[in-house]
């Protein structure tokens, strides 16, 4: 009798205050990604694209697709927070609690391949390349990268290059330098660029994916394409004298650094060499579609470019795609959007304004600016590799242990420390 | 006498510097957020504006505007929720003590001093589960349960002033439990109420971690939102400081109007009970 | 749970009211039921499943709960950033406790001389506690960022502190993996906690004042302490559980401290502002070390039970008698 009574009253409490939550749930937030209900009917486009640039390019193809499919109800769901991080933990809860969004953006490489492929979480797109005729409208490697055990998961949409020199050129023109080419060009530009007081080398390591990236720079061109590939595959140890030899120039090049870097994050730092506070800025070339988005300067007019030392022939890729997740309510709709983003129609709108190159070869290079032009024919070309610091070369557990010896190493300069860590950290790749 | 007459005024002076260097993050704020956009510069950093602009309140508030009302509709619902659940809790554990009641509130009490990083992992989990994950409801429910302890030990210290001679004699006239809380208790809860609610509102519209990791950018609250438009030199700093400013208005406007109540609450979250 | 209503009625109730009374009992009792079980099931079961994680190998993206002991806790007491993390979070907590209660007792014995404008200056100082931490980070980022703020007065005294950007650790002495001493940087951080804070242990001490009789004070003049022994002597000691409540409360917050580090100065470079706090959300939540993650959260958990467990108890206590 009383334990009924007592069944009862909890029973009680809990419907009414799981009914209270509900009520709130329907008025409040319009039942917007309102957990599981009413996700079928829409088509949830999750992606950490809230930048200048790139913000106004989704958008741009998210209203092209809605006119060409008013029937489908198309969701932004971009995350904000630097580089993806915060939108990345975001979507590790949602798979994980079996509410995948309807598709994502992902790296291609390691953080699509080791990570929700390797878990099972998603669809292979085959039969969506041989419909739409894709095998041979985007280079190999780059397929190779959105491949694992012969099956090809995501979309391609994007290709920045993640080795790259953004200069000021009045700085380089008043002072007489060259771009440099070689570690010892760089040596000698940067020495005498400190002698004149101004700081080489801008960097904003607050997120300290930044330092990461300089340094795989400096590996890549210390290791050459074939054996910087190799580090991920274990072809290549960490403790080859190679990569000792990276950490070494990278040691040499601390003092070249604003003193402030450690509080600066990425854009702070180009807004350095933007302003001509200093010469040179290592980093991706979203930082071009920062340099014009948002401090108007003019490509070849305020700011120059060229490759990081010793590899004019490689292309560090990142690569943002969309895959097909596995349980999703209308996974017709995805493929329906996925065949829009790898059309050229879709590409060429979206990465004009993001400030990207499109993943195709076949784009049209007319709508690019002068950078997009360039690095466009370099991707035919050069030897493509992936970025460690974006998730394409190794899993993220390896990543984030890199970065954390970054952040140790960038103030410590312990060579010998970091190359340990490196070494054991990399016991985790296979 | 001429030793008093000599520390009184240095006792003012004292307090004068002191509430100066409080305040210069104020003026600091206030002055920055004023300013336009040309004036926001390293060296007027401290100079007045020139003339008075809001621009950059209505920049920071365009941005901030959804964050604020989620974190409106965060807050009423919780603080609601949550001081009706501590009166409840209140109630029985000052007036109906059973055995073992106190072993009960000592263990619900240490909930309020737990890192939340320790329940974090299972707790999205779970509102994954239920499908509240980074919903504002979902948040709502975090904040009324982890809410508990704090809100029960309040009304239970503000229970025990009321005496227990007045639950006798009214049970003495055949009022049972619900009655004398609905018509004795409820009543005389007014500043507890008060209390309470102010306590919990300020710290869910300040609270940051559930927020940040529940909730994503629709449904962030607006400290996360304020989060992430600081920190970075690219968003303009007369922009941050008016965002700062406009989140902080809520608890700042209770604090100034109702102060007496919120130091209360301050104090009997800590003092013994 | 056994439950076991109290026994002792009012000797004039009627045996009808009695048979209701009982009732009200159960009643009672289902009343808070649904708290206790939120409590069980959010505070205490989730813990134990925090723990459960934190003794698995699930340290990706996927979850995999089977057992490996206490690798992910051996792991950390070997990482350079957890080492740095229990240093900072050490000479946080001393160097933020001691000031809050410093200043905030040196506030209160002044408002408590019958100062004029005392709620003025009481409110100056009080205010911040209504403030959100975050708002408390973003304010001084900026006012403490050494291209900024605070340092353009500075400059012009010859000054040129790092604050928060500082790397050095004082006096640095090699212990493990890191420097051990007190990093500057967090004297930052210490600084805008403590404008937050102290704001709590004033109002403390001012309620703790204000309760102690003028007579107490009175009859140590006669027998002729002057003033500064009637506030070491009489006064200080009266305040004594009041300095322990706040220190309590204070260690709590230090302990599990994470939006201000996280608003204001991130991780740091080398780590110098890192918490526990921080890098429990950094590695589980954008690393996916979950097992990592959890030993972080059930670390932290055992520092601040080390402090609330005995002062809960021993406040259960002094409530009974």
């Amino acid at each position: 009798m009383k334990r009924k009574w007592l069944m009862a009253f909890t029973a009680l409490i809990l419907t009414f205050s799981l009914a209270l939550l509900g009520c709130n749930s329907d008025s409040k937030t319009g039942g917007k990604s309102g957990g599981k209900n009413g996700k079928g009917t829409k088509l949830e486009i999750f992606s950490w694209w809230t930048g200048a640039g790139e913000e106004d390019g989704l958008k741009a193809i998210l209203a092209d697709f809605k006119k060409k499919h008013p029937d489908i109800n198309v969701v932004n769901a971009a995350v904000a927070g630097g580089a993806g991080t915060n939108a990345k933990a975001v979507l590790a809860n949602r798979m994980q609690a079996g509410d995948p969004p309807s598709t994502f953006q992902v790296h291609g490489g390691a953080e699509l391949n080791d990570g929700w492929v390797a878990a099972g979480k998603m669809e292979p797109l085959d039969d969506l390349y041989d419909k739409e005729g894709w095998r041979d409208k985007f280079p190999k490697d780059l397929i190779d990268l959105v491949s694992k055990d012969g099956k090809i998961y995501s979309v391609p949409v994007d290709i920045h290059r993640g080795n790259v020199i953004f200069y000021n050129k009045k700085i380089f023109e008043e002072n007489g330098l060259q771009p440099p080419k070689t570690f010892d060009d760089f040596k000698a530009v940067a020495d005498k660029l400190l002698k004149k007081g101004i700081t080489p080398l801008a960097l904003g390591d607050k997120e300290p994916w930044a330092a990461t990236m300089v340094f795989e720079d400096i590996l890549l061109g210390k290791l050459g394409p074939d054996d910087y590939r190799g580090l991920w595959t274990g072809k290549v140890g960490f403790d080859d004298p190679r990569v000792k030899d990276a950490a070494e120039t990278f040691k040499s090049w601390i003092p070249y650094f604003n003193k402030d870097h450690s509080s600066r994050n990425w854009q702070d730092a180009a807004q350095l060499v933007g302003e001509g506070k200093a010469a040179m800025n290592i980093m991706g070339d979203w930082a071009k579609g920062y340099f014009t988005n948002d401090l108007k300067l003019k490509t070849n007019v305020d700011f120059g470019w060229t490759t990081t030392p010793n590899t004019s022939d490689d292309f560090m890729v990142i690569t943002d795609t969309f895959g097909l997740p596995k349980g999703i309510d209308n996974p017709d709709q995805v493929k329906t959007f996925l065949s829009y983003l790898g059309s050229t129609e879709a590409q060429d709108i979206f990465n004009p304004l993001k400030g990207s190159i499109p993943a195709r070869v076949d784009a049209d290079p007319s709508k690019y600016d002068e950078y997009g032009k360039q690095t466009m024919e370099d991707f035919k070309t050069a030897h493509i590799t992936p970025s460690l610091a974006h998730g394409s070369a190794a899993p993220e557990g390896f990543l984030t242990k890199v970065n954390n010896a970054m952040n140790i190493f960038v103030t410590q300069q312990n060579v010998d420390n970091f190359i340990n860590t490196l070494v054991s950290a990399s016991s985790d790749l296979k | 006498m001429t030793a008093k007459a000599f520390t009184r005024p240095l006792m003012y002076l004292i307090l004068a510097l002191l509430s100066i260097l409080f305040l210069i993050p104020v003026y600091v704020v206030i002055v920055t957020s004023l300013k336009p956009l040309d004036e926001v510069t390293l060296a007027k950093m401290w100079a007045l504006p020139t003339h008075i602009d809001f621009s950059s309140y209505a920049e920071a508030f365009s941005k901030l505007a959804p964050n604020f009302w989620n974190s409106v509709y965060l807050v009423i619902p919780a603080t609601i929720l949550s001081a009706f659940l501590g009166s409840l809790n209140g109630y029985v554990l000052s007036k109906w003590r059973f055995k073992g009641a106190d072993w009960i509130f000592t263990a619900v009490l240490f909930g309020m001093f737990i890192p939340y990083q320790s329940i974090l992992i299972p707790l999205i989990r779970f509102l994954s589960h239920i499908g509240l994950y980074n919903t504002i409801p979902g948040l709502i429910l975090v904040h009324v349960v982890y809410g508990i302890p704090i809100t029960t030990l309040m009304f239970r210290n503000f229970y025990a002033s009321i005496p227990m001679e007045m639950i006798e004699s009214a049970q003495i006239d055949g009022a049972g439990i619900f009655k004398i809380y609905r018509h004795i208790m409820i009543p005389l809860s007014l500043l507890g109420l008060v209390v309470v609610g102010i306590w919990q509102f300020t710290n869910i519209w300040n609270e940051f971690l559930f927020a940040v990791t529940i909730t994503t950018t629709d449904q962030h609250p607006i400290m996360v939102a304020l989060q992430n438009l600081s920190g970075s030199q690219i968003v303009q700093w007369n922009v941050q400081m008016a965002g700062a400013i406009i989140a902080a208005l809520p608890t700042l406007l209770v604090y100034i109007f109702l102060g007496k109540f919120f130091v209360r609450g301050m104090l009997a979250g800590s003092v013994k009970g | 749970m056994t439950l076991q209503p109290e026994t002792k009625t009012h000797p004039t109730i009627k045996p009808k009211t009695k048979k209701r009374l009982s009732k009200d009992r159960w009643l009672a009792f289902l009343f808070i039921l649904p708290s206790i079980i939120l409590i069980a099931i959010f505070v205490y079961g989730f813990i134990a499943w925090t723990g459960y994680v934190s003794l698995s190998n699930w340290n990706s993206l996927v979850p995999d709960l089977s057992f490996v002991g206490l690798k992910n806790y051996l792991f950390l007491f070997h990482d350079f950033r957890f080492q740095a993390d229990l240093r900072n979070t050490l000479f946080f907590t001393i160097l933020f406790i001691l000031c809050v209660l410093i200043l905030g007792l040196f506030l209160a014995v002044l408002l408590d001389r019958k100062i004029r404008g005392e709620s003025v200056f009481r409110n100056i100082f009080l205010f911040p506690m209504a403030l959100s931490f975050i708002v408390t980070g973003v304010v001084w980022q900026w006012i403490l960022n050494p291209s900024t703020g605070v340092n353009l007065i500075l400059h012009k005294l010859g000054l040129k502190p790092m604050w928060y950007t500082s790397v050095s650790v004082i006096p640095g002495v090699e212990w493990g993996k890191i420097q051990f001493g007190i990093p500057v940087a967090i004297i930052a951080v210490v600084i805008a906690a403590v404008w937050q804070m102290t704001g709590f242990s004033l109002a403390m001490y001012l309620a703790g004042l204000r309760a102690i009789p003028e007579e107490l004070r009175e009859a140590a003049r006669i027998d002729g302490a002057n003033e500064f022994q009637v506030f070491t002597k009489v006064i200080f000691p009266q305040l004594m559980p009041i300095t322990v409540s706040v220190i309590i409360i204070m260690a709590h917050i230090s302990l599990k401290i994470f939006d201000l580090i996280y608003a204001m100065t991130g991780p740091g470079a080398n780590f110098v502002t890192d918490v526990p706090g921080v890098y429990m959300y950094e590695t589980t939540f954008r690393g996916n070390f979950y097992g990592n993650g959890a030993a972080i959260a059930i670390i932290m958990l055992l520092f601040v039970a080390i402090f609330i467990v005995p002062y809960l108890i021993s406040s259960r206590k002094g409530g009974e008698s």
